[in-house]
C-alpha cells in the first residue's frame, strides 16, 4: 500500500502540469485526438443507441404483450425487429467496448494516446452519419430494412430505397470499426510502456487485442456480403438471385463467416472487463491469468469454423452438421475456462460486493446461462426444433444483454470515478442492479419457454396458448425501459454531488489505470510509466 | 519516435481488411469448390459430354428409381409438370424424361429451371446430356412447352442408393422478362 501512494503522488505532481484542454466545443469533440474524449464521444454515443434500440424493443413488447395485433402493423413489426437489432449491435455494444477500449487501454498500457488519433477522430464520427442513414429509413416511403438483421435475400432484397441506405449505413460502420480495429492493434503493439510485456498485460487490453483481430477479419466480409446484394438489387448482378443462376444458401454462408465472429467481438472485451472487475473486488490476482489469454485467443480461433451452426436447417450433409456441432461444441471448453478461473479468483477471497462487482457476477452467472442454452442449440437434431423460435431469441439476449451489456455497465461504474474524479451512489448502484436483475430475467427467461413449445420469433401475432409467458415477458421489458434513466440519473448526480474518489478508487486496486488521479487528467504517461510487478493487476504472470 | 512504425502498421491492417473483402467474394468459388471435394455434392448442374455419358457401361443388373418433383415459385404464373413422375433405369443407360410448362399468365416470361437431387451424395453420379435447366426458357402468353431431360446415372452410384429424386423449380427471371418486355414495346410502335 505504501509504495502505491508513493507512485500515486509521483504521478499526480508529474500530471498536474500537462492538463491543457482545447477550447470550445468544437475544438474539445469535433476536431479532438484525444483518446479520452474519443472514449467519451462513442460512449455517450452508444448510450443514446441503446436508448433508441431500447425504445424500439418497447414497440415489440407492447405488441407481443397479448395475441391479436394491438399497436402497430406487422410490418411495422418487422422493421422494428431489423431496426431494434442493427442499432443495439452496430450502434450499442459495439461503440461501447471501442469507447472503452479508447479510454483504457492507453490508460493501461502506460501509452500517451492512441497509436493514431487523426483516425480515431474519423473512426467515430463517422458513426453519426452511419446512423443517422440508417435510422432515417423509418421516416421514408417504404419504411426501414425489414427482413431482419441477417438481411437473407431473397426477402432483404424486396424493400424498397431502405436496401441501399441499410447497405450504405453497414459500410459506413464497418470503415468506422476497421479503422478502430487498427488503431488498437497499432496501440498495443507499439505503445506499450517499457516492462508492460504482453503477458503482462491486463487482460482487458488482451481481449481487445484479439478482437481487433477478429474485427479487421470479418467486418470486410460483412462488407462483400452486402456489397453482394447491393449488385444484387440495383445492378443486375446474380449472387444470390436463383433465377439468374446465383444460391440464396450462399449468403447465409457468407453473411455467419461474419456473424459468427462477430458474436465473439460483442463478448471478448466483456470477459476482459469481468477478468479486471473480479479480481479488484476479490481482492486476489485473477487466477489463471495465462490461460485466460490462452482461452480468449483459442475461442477467437474457433469461432471462424463454427459459423454454419446458425443454418442446420437449410439442407446441408450430415458430415457438415457432425463438423459444424461439434466444432461449436468445442467453443464451450475455453469459456468453461474463463467461468472456473472467475469462480476460483472470487474462491477465498475477501469479496466486497460494490456496484461494478456485483454485475460482474451478475455476468458471471447469467451469460453462463445464455452459454448453456447455446450449448443446447449446438445440437443439431436439437436444433431443428429450437431453430428460429423464442427459444433463440432468449439464449442471444442472455449473452448480449446479461453478456456483454452487464460488462459495458459494470465498467462504467469501474471506471466512472477515474473518469470524472466522482464517486456514484453506491445505493443507488445497487438499485439499479438489483432492479435490472429482476426484470431482466423475466423480460428473458420466459421467452426459454415460449421456443420450447413453439412460439416463432420475428412474428407480431401468437397462439393464445403463448399469452401468459408473453405477459411477463412484457412487464420484464417495461421495467427493463427504466434502467437507462436510473443511470443516467445516477451517473448524473454523481457528476454534480459525487464524493471526490481517490485516484486508487478501489481499495488495493491493480493495474497503471489507478496510479494516475482520478479525474484521470487530458493527457497522462506523457513520459513513459517505470513499471513494478507489484502495481500491475497481472504483474506476476505465473498466476 | 517511434511514428513512421504506427503507419506502416496502419498500412498493413488495411492490406488485411482489404484482403478480407476480397476473401468474402472468393468464398463463394471456395464454398462450391469445398461442396463437390469435400462433402461430394454437386452444385455445377452442367451438361456432361455426351460422348463420355454414351461410353458408360450399362449395368443390367441393377435398376435404380429415378423420382421427378416439379415446383414453381409463387411470383412465376406458370404450369409445370412432369409427363411421369417416376421411372426405372440402368445405372450407364441414357435416359429420357419429358416436362411440360404453360405460360397461363397474359405477358411474355422468361423462366429459368433450378435442378437439385437427392439425396445429395448422389448428386456427384447424376450426370444429364441435355437438359431445359441449361437455358433460359421463353414461354408466351398462354404457351406450352414440352420439354426433354436425358441424362445417365453412372454406374458407380453407391450400392445404398436404389431412389433419386430430381427437383426442378421454375423461377422468373425478372431481369430477362424485363428486357424482353421492353424489346416488345420498342417494337410494338415500329410495326
Amino acid at each position: 500500500m505504501a509504495t502505491h501512494a508513493a507512485t500515486d503522488h509521483h504521478h499526480a505532481d508529474h500530471h498536474d502540469d500537462h492538463d491543457h484542454k482545447p477550447q470550445g466545443f468544437m475544438n474539445r469533440w469535433v476536431f479532438t485526438t484525444n483518446h479520452k474524449d474519443i472514449g467519451t464521444l462513442y460512449l455517450v454515443f452508444a448510450f443514446i443507441m441503446f436508448c433508441i434500440g431500447g425504445a424500439m424493443s418497447g414497440v415489440i413488447r407492447a405488441e407481443l404483450m397479448s395475441p391479436g395485433l394491438q399497436f402497430v402493423e406487422p410490418y411495422f413489426f418487422n422493421q422494428m425487429t431489423t431496426v431494434h437489432a442493427l442499432v443495439m449491435i452496430f450502434g450499442g455494444v459495439m461503440p461501447a467496448f471501442v469507447g472503452l477500449g479508447n479510454w483504457m487501454i492507453p490508460l493501461q498500457i502506460g501509452a500517451p494516446d492512441m497509436a493514431l488519433p487523426r483516425m480515431n477522430n474519423w473512426s467515430f464520427w463517422i458513426m453519426p452519419f452511419a446512423f443517422t442513414v440508417l435510422l432515417c429509413t423509418l421516416f421514408l416511403p417504404g419504411g426501414a430494412p425489414a427482413g431482419g438483421w441477417t438481411l437473407y435475400p431473397p426477402l432483404s432484397l424486396q424493400g424498397g430505397s431502405s436496401v441501399a441506405f441499410a447497405i450504405f449505413a453497414i459500410h459506413m460502420m464497418g470503415i468506422s470499426s476497421i479503422m478502430g480495429a487498427i488503431n488498437i492493434i497499432a496501440t498495443i503493439l507499439n505503445m506499450r510502456a517499457p516492462g508492460m510485456d504482453l503477458l503482462k498485460m491486463p487482460l482487458f487490453v488482451w481481449t481487445w487485442l484479439i478482437t481487433a483481430f477478429l474485427l479487421i477479419a470479418v467486418m470486410p466480409v460483412l462488407a462483400g456480403a452486402v456489397t453482394m446484394l447491393l449488385t444484387d438489387k440495383f445492378f443486375g448482378t446474380s449472387f444470390f438471385n436463383a433465377a439468374g443462376g446465383g444460391d440464396p444458401v450462399m449468403f447465409q454462408h457468407i453473411f455467419w463467416f461474419f456473424g459468427h465472429p462477430e458474436v465473439y467481438i460483442m463478448i471478448l472485451p466483456a470477459f476482459g472487463v469481468v477478468s479486471e472487475i473480479i479480481p479488484t473486488f476479490a481482492r486476489k490476482p485473477l487466477f489463471g491469468y495465462q490461460a485466460m489469454v490462452y482461452a480468449t485467443a483459442s475461442i477467437a480461433f474457433l469461432s471462424f469454423i463454427v459459423w454454419a451452426h446458425h443454418m442446420f436447417t437449410v439442407g446441408m450433409p450430415l458430415g457438415g452438421e457432425l463438423f459444424f456441432m461439434y466444432a461449436t461444441m468445442m467453443i464451450a471448453v475455453p469459456t468453461g475456462v474463463k467461468v472456473f478461473n472467475w469462480v476460483s479468483t472470487m474462491w477465498k477471497g475477501s469479496m466486497t460486493f460494490e456496484t461494478p462487482m456485483l454485475w460482474a457476477i451478475g455476468f458471471v452467472i447469467l451469460f453462463t446461462i445464455g452459454g448453456f442454452s447455446g450449448l443446447m442449440l449446438a445440437i443439431v437434431p436439437a436444433d431443428f426444433q429450437y431453430h428460429d423460435t423464442y427459444f433463440v431469441v432468449a439464449h442471444f439476449h442472455y449473452v448480449l444483454v446479461t453478456g456483454a451489456l452487464f460488462s459495458i455497465i459494470a465498467a462504467v461504474y469501474f471506471w466512472w470515478p477515474k473518469w470524472t474524479g466522482k464517486m456514484y451512489s453506491e445505493k443507488w448502484g445497487k438499485f439499479h442492479f438489483w432492479w435490472t436483475i429482476v426484470f431482466v430475467n423475466l423480460l428473458f427467461f420466459p421467452q426459454h419457454f415460449l421456443g420450447l413449445a413453439g412460439m416463432p420469433r420475428r412474428i407480431p401475432d401468437y397462439n393464445v396458448a403463448f399469452a401468459d409467458w408473453n405477459m411477463v415477458s412484457s412487464i420484464g421489458a417495461f421495467g427493463m425501459l427504466c434502467t437507462p434513466v436510473f443511470m443516467f440519473l445516477i451517473l448524473w448526480h454523481s457528476k454534480k454531488h459525487g464524493k471526490t474518489a481517490t485516484a486508487e478508487v478501489w481499495e488495493g486496486a491493480h493495474g497503471l489505470e489507478w496510479t494516475v488521479p482520478s479525474p484521470a487528467p487530458h493527457h497522462t504517461f506523457t513520459e513513459p510509466p517505470v513499471i513494478k510487478a507489484s502495481m500491475l493487476a497481472h504483474g506476476d504472470p505465473t498466476h | 519516435m517511434m511514428r513512421p512504425n504506427f503507419y506502416l502498421l496502419a498500412k498493413k491492417g488495411w492490406m488485411i481488411a482489404l484482403g478480407f473483402f476480397a476473401f468474402g467474394f472468393a468464398l463463394i468459388p471456395l464454398y462450391n469448390i469445398a461442396c463437390e471435394h469435400v462433402l461430394g455434392i454437386k452444385l455445377e448442374q452442367g451438361a456432361v459430354d455426351g460422348d463420355a455419358a454414351a461410353a458408360m457401361t450399362v449395368d443390367e443388373s441393377r435398376l435404380v428409381t429415378v423420382q421427378f418433383v416439379t415446383n414453381t415459385k409463387s411470383k412465376l404464373p406458370w404450369e409445370f409438370s412432369a409427363e411421369k413422375t417416376s421411372m426405372q433405369v440402368h445405372p450407364g443407360a441414357l435416359s429420357e424424361a419429358w416436362f411440360d410448362a404453360t405460360n397461363v399468365s397474359q405477358r411474355d416470361i422468361v423462366g429459368n429451371a433450378v435442378p437439385s437431387v437427392a439425396p445429395n451424395s448422389a448428386s456427384l453420379y447424376f450426370n444429364k446430356t441435355e437438359c431445359f435447366c441449361f437455358t433460359e426458357q421463353l414461354l408466351k402468353a398462354g404457351e406450352t412447352r414440352r420439354m426433354p431431360v436425358r441424362f445417365v446415372v453412372d454406374p458407380r452410384l453407391p450400392k445404398d442408393i436404389s431412389t433419386l429424386t430430381l427437383a426442378y423449380t421454375f423461377l422468373e427471371n425478372d431481369i430477362a422478362t424485363k428486357k424482353l418486355a421492353e424489346s416488345n414495346q420498342a417494337a410494338a410502335p415500329a410495326s
